[in-house]
């Protein structure tokens, strides 16, 4: 699929990974949305937005990354979830798996990473 | 950072003071770079009696001093590549987007900082699990933007708080704070000779009085 017809959203409560992660996303030509938390990304779903990737920060110290996702499983989303945390331990991946991510990477996300995993979609 | 900031082979053999020949840690060393503290000072402009944006040559000499600073810090183990990675996002849309966005990474540290700071002074502290999310978040930040020492220190320090190790932290935050600083100091500088640089360029002759 070519990348410019994708859409992403970006979950994050860091603001500069929010907007570096977006800044990468525009660079390979995928059209973005940015959310601050879990709860604003189910808000999103629920007013009927859709998106073929999203992108979550599996550190949120509020909502963290595993909980979003399995609320967003519940209600029946099937878009791509990357996941990106600042640690990748054996432990940290089985979890990943039971929540249902598709894929994570380990901080820092790079523009080679981004592209690499874009074109598998 | 401008456009073109990505550090080539070419680009380290950059003129030094009218020598030919950037060749790593001698010749930072050279032009300013202190050997025991790793500190690096800026070469004086030249002495004209005119301002050095003024002359239209600063802007050439200013790109220099720009890619001997990262050069060093890159050498050091102050960046990584990521820097680099921020540096290619950076365009004509959002020119400024590097110091943008490293202007929220200090902001959002000092809090992280303050937070470990008061959490470790605490007269009974135990919560070394909130210690751990605001370090996870701090190493995550950091290595996003290249921070690579800061980034190292993060990761002791997180060992030190997985084996409840009260002293261990103390000394990785005084540690990470001080790297921190460093940093910071440095990259504020880096920013101040691309602003210059940036002034020089849009100057391409002495300004006339008439």
């Amino acid at each position: 699929m070519d990348s410019h017809q994708l859409t992403a959203l970006v979950v994050g409560d860091d603001r500069m990974l929010r907007i570096i992660h977006g800044k990468m996303l525009n660079s390979v030509g995928v059209k973005n949305q940015v959310v601050q938390n879990g709860k604003e990304a189910i808000h999103l779903h629920l007013s009927a937005q859709t998106f073929d990737l999203i992108l979550i920060d599996m550190d949120m110290p509020i909502m963290n990354g595993i909980q979003a996702i399995k609320e967003l499983r519940s209600l029946g989303i099937c878009s791509i979830i990357v996941g990106v945390s600042a640690r990748c331990m054996e432990s940290h991946i089985q979890e990943f798996m039971e929540a249902r991510l598709d894929d994570y990477f380990e901080k820092p996300l790079n523009i080679a990473k981004l592209t690499s995993f874009i074109h598998k979609i | 950072m401008g456009s073109g900031g990505r550090l080539t082979g070419n680009r380290l053999q950059g003129v030094v003071g009218g020598r030919r020949g950037c060749n790593g840690a001698e010749e930072l060393a050279r032009a300013g770079a202190c050997e025991v503290t790793g500190e690096w000072k800026s070469r004086s402009p030249v002495k004209t009696g005119l301002p050095l944006w003024m002359l239209g040559l600063g802007a050439d000499l200013l790109w220099a001093d720009m890619n001997r600073l990262l050069a060093f810090l890159f050498h050091q183990g102050v960046l990584d590549e990521q820097f680099l990675q921020l540096q290619q996002l950076q365009d004509e849309t959002s020119p400024n987007f590097v110091s943008e966005v490293v202007n929220i990474y200090f902001h959002e540290s000092e809090k992280l900082l303050r937070n470990l700071r008061g959490l470790l002074m605490e007269r009974e502290f135990s919560d070394y699990k909130k210690m751990g999310i605001h370090l996870n978040q701090l190493m995550g930040s950091s290595s996003s933007i290249g921070a690579k020492r800061v980034t190292n220190v993060c990761l002791a320090f997180r060992a030190a708080t997985e084996h409840n190790n009260r002293p261990g932290c103390l000394r990785a935050l005084e540690m990470l704070e001080h790297e921190y600083c460093y940093l910071k100091n440095k990259l504020h500088e880096l920013f101040q000779i691309e602003q210059q640089r940036a002034l020089a360029a849009g100057v391409r002759y002495p300004v006339q009085n008439n």
